[in-house]
């Protein structure tokens, strides 16, 4: 029995990761780019709408990843403007999508569906797991049989496609032309601009890709998770992602490990919900949902004073004369 | 003469006018492409919110409520802190009064319960709010991180705590029903024309606190520190303000401010705790914090629109089911996009506007 609580902990814990993981890296690249992304989570509810919505109707989740993708992007299109163009407060910018997107992500919803701001299951439309071969013939050896079946396969397409964004994103950031003038541009936008970087499309293309990958997060949130849409069923991962990432001092490796942190006490959550405890009892569910916005707290007021934002975080570029 | 500075009654009036008409038009817009009229939705939120009476008198009640809110964002707002966790703050300054009343209503007379209960929830409120400027003002750790953080661990607590004054027999998860003397005494006992409505004295108190904001900020010492703050930090450090003491007591006020929203809507309306009460009122705060510019006469402008579309709000959405109450928390979205984060759209073009007149003149 314990054995089996410790593995199924070990198993939530990479299902829960995701989530977290793509809204962390979206926010790597707004971040590190110079500009503060506090809207992830409206682009991750918008997303998870949108993806489920359409996956329902047409009967088919890669469409609705696509027009997740296209949802999450015009927002993080939006916030661009706010934030690079119109030189405005980017936090209130962050902070107006987050609730828009709660009010109208259901209004929609409720338009199309009437199920109280939900969407129906999405039944075959969920995206399914995927069976590694030989699956089967390894299921009967104890310990190898549900690592090979359920850690290593067993998983969506899209937890594979969030762990491989590590080496994807650490290559894009650190090796390549355009993350050196990605990370300049976060740094001193003054000296990327005397250098010939296009300080503003820069962080118009980081914030693309941020909301591309944002919505990875909510796409997986609805059709891979849950299997339907629910009224702000984002409830704070973005906030959370954004923590990670902070807590990862904005880079991807350390980013990762903090999403498989939080991933960890949401299925350790689950698993000590009506258990009884030596010495504590029992927990009520209130208390336990708790834990990770503690840990949050916890996290960042041991962390921020050695943490390392990019210097010009937050800050509005005006191109010097 | 040519300016490249907007006049005052250009930046503090036409600007927020122009940004809450263009947050309007988008609303309007996705009304229209719910298959409503827009025009048909004003005319029924205008005739419930504002010239029907008793409806007048309900948006002067959530205005009291939302004056309070958005006041605790602006005073914050005012030193460079951006609370979002005002609506955890009201929830606890709600648990902070009901525990007071629970304890004393039996006991004491309405002229001490009353104060009491602002006491209580005050206190509660700014409790709430202090770990998150502590740990801005020594530690560094964001301020608008931990405040949401604290609105999550807020909702949680509140889950667990209700059932433990959940009176004995009963299923809702609610406190009990205050006696009559912990009531808060309702303006339509004097004034019968605004009907059997909950507005209460909590109106005068948030028209006072507006006042007793003004010339704080706007008018004292303090205020001026508290603004120094804000607008430069190292400058205010170098002219001999305590930044970090100046956060936190920044953010505890902001905190009793938000508790106190709790006495209309808890002893004015409901006269029990119950679950999930504040109903987005921190959140609104913010809106209204941004759109009346952090002063008091744009605070309490702002605070009657809000009340107006959540109380017409409530009517439309009973008459046209396409447009729940939840279309309400999208425009607050847009308002606080176009009138906080956008909030110089317009200044180019209306300077170019000015300047243009001038030379005619």
């Amino acid at each position: 029995m314990e054995d089996f609580q410790l593995a199924s902990i070990v198993v939530s814990t990479i299902r829960n990761a995701p989530v977290l993981i793509f809204a962390a890296m979206a926010g790597l690249f707004a971040e590190r780019s110079g500009v503060i992304d506090l809207g992830l989570e409206g682009k991750i509810l918008a997303s998870a709408f949108v993806s489920a919505g359409v996956a329902y109707s047409y009967q088919d989740p890669w469409l609705g990843i696509a027009a997740g993708m296209l949802a999450s992007m015009a927002l993080a299109l939006v916030q661009a403007f706010v934030s690079i163009t119109q030189k405005g407060n980017q936090l209130v910018a962050g902070m107006a999508i987050n609730i828009a997107m709660s009010g109208l992500t259901f209004v929609v919803a409720q338009y199309f569906f009437q199920q109280g701001g939900r969407t129906p299951d999405l039944g075959e439309a969920r995206l399914g797991e995927v069976i590694l071969p030989g699956t089967a013939a390894l299921a009967d050896i104890p310990f190898i049989g549900w690592l090979y079946g359920s850690v290593i396969g067993g998983h969506s397409v899209l937890v594979y496609a969030a762990f491989l964004l590590l080496p994807l994103v650490h290559w894009l950031l650190y090796h390549s032309r355009f993350g050196l003038r990605l990370r300049a541009c976060g740094e001193n936008p003054h000296a990327a601009d005397a250098a010939g970087v296009p300080v503003q499309r820069t962080r118009y293309t980081a914030m693309i890709i941020a909301g591309v990958l944002c919505s990875f997060s909510g796409a997986y949130l609805s059709i891979v998770q849950s299997g339907f849409f629910l009224r702000d069923m984002s409830a704070g991962a973005g906030y959370l992602a954004l923590t990670a990432m902070v807590f990862g001092n904005w880079r991807p490796l350390h980013t990762v490990l903090g999403c498989l942190m939080f991933g960890f006490f949401g299925a350790l959550q689950i698993q000590i919900e009506g258990v009884d405890l030596p010495v504590v009892g029992r927990i009520p569910g209130s208390l336990i949902q708790m834990i990770p916005y503690v840990l949050t707290v916890i996290v960042l007021a041991g962390l921020m004073a050695k943490s390392v934002a990019p210097k010009a975080l937050g800050k509005p570029f005006v191109k010097s004369r | 003469m040519k300016t490249t500075e907007l006049p005052r009654w250009a930046s503090g009036f036409v600007l927020p006018i122009l940004n809450l008409l263009s947050a309007l038009l988008v609303a309007a817009l996705v009304i229209h492409l719910l298959g409503e009229s827009p025009v048909e939705s004003l005319q029924i939120l205008v005739n419930s919110a504002v010239i029907n009476p008793e409806g007048l008198s309900y948006t002067l009640f959530y205005a009291s409520t939302f004056v309070f809110t958005g006041l605790a964002v602006s005073v914050a707002m005012k030193a460079g802190l951006f609370n979002i966790g005002a609506e955890g703050q009201m929830y606890l300054g709600g648990l902070g009064l009901t525990l007071a009343m629970l304890a004393f209503d039996a006991s004491l007379s309405p002229w001490l319960l009353i104060p009491l209960a602002m006491v209580a929830s005050a206190v509660f409120g700014a409790g709430w709010a202090f770990l998150p400027g502590y740990l801005q003002a020594k530690r560094g750790s964001h301020v608008v991180v931990t405040t949401i953080m604290f609105n999550f661990i807020a909702a949680s607590l509140m889950n667990y705590l209700i059932l433990k004054l959940i009176p004995e027999g009963d299923q809702n998860p609610a406190s009990r029903v205050f006696s009559e003397a912990a009531w808060m005494p309702r303006l339509g006992e004097w004034f019968p024309v605004l009907g059997d409505t909950p507005l209460n004295i909590g109106f005068f108190l948030a028209i006072a606190a507006l006042v007793i904001y003004g010339v704080m900020v706007s008018r004292s010492p303090w205020g001026y520190k508290l603004q120094a703050t804000g607008l430069n930090q190292h400058a205010a450090h170098y002219a001999g303000v305590r930044i970090s003491r100046m956060i936190i007591v920044a953010m505890l006020i902001s905190g009793a401010l938000a508790g106190l929203a709790a006495v209309n809507s808890i002893l004015g309306s409901t006269h029990y705790l119950s679950l999930n009460f504040p109903a987005g009122a921190g959140f609104i705060g913010i809106a209204i914090a941004l759109m009346g510019r952090q002063h008091p006469v744009g605070i309490f402008l702002s605070s009657v629109l809000f009340g107006a579309l959540i109380q017409g709000g409530f009517d439309l959405s009973l008459e046209k089911p396409n447009i729940p109450q939840e279309t309400f928390i999208f425009i607050q979205g847009l308002i606080i996009l176009f009138c906080g984060a956008m909030e110089n759209l317009y200044a180019p073009a209306v300077l170019k506007l000015i300047n243009a007149t001038r030379t005619k003149g």
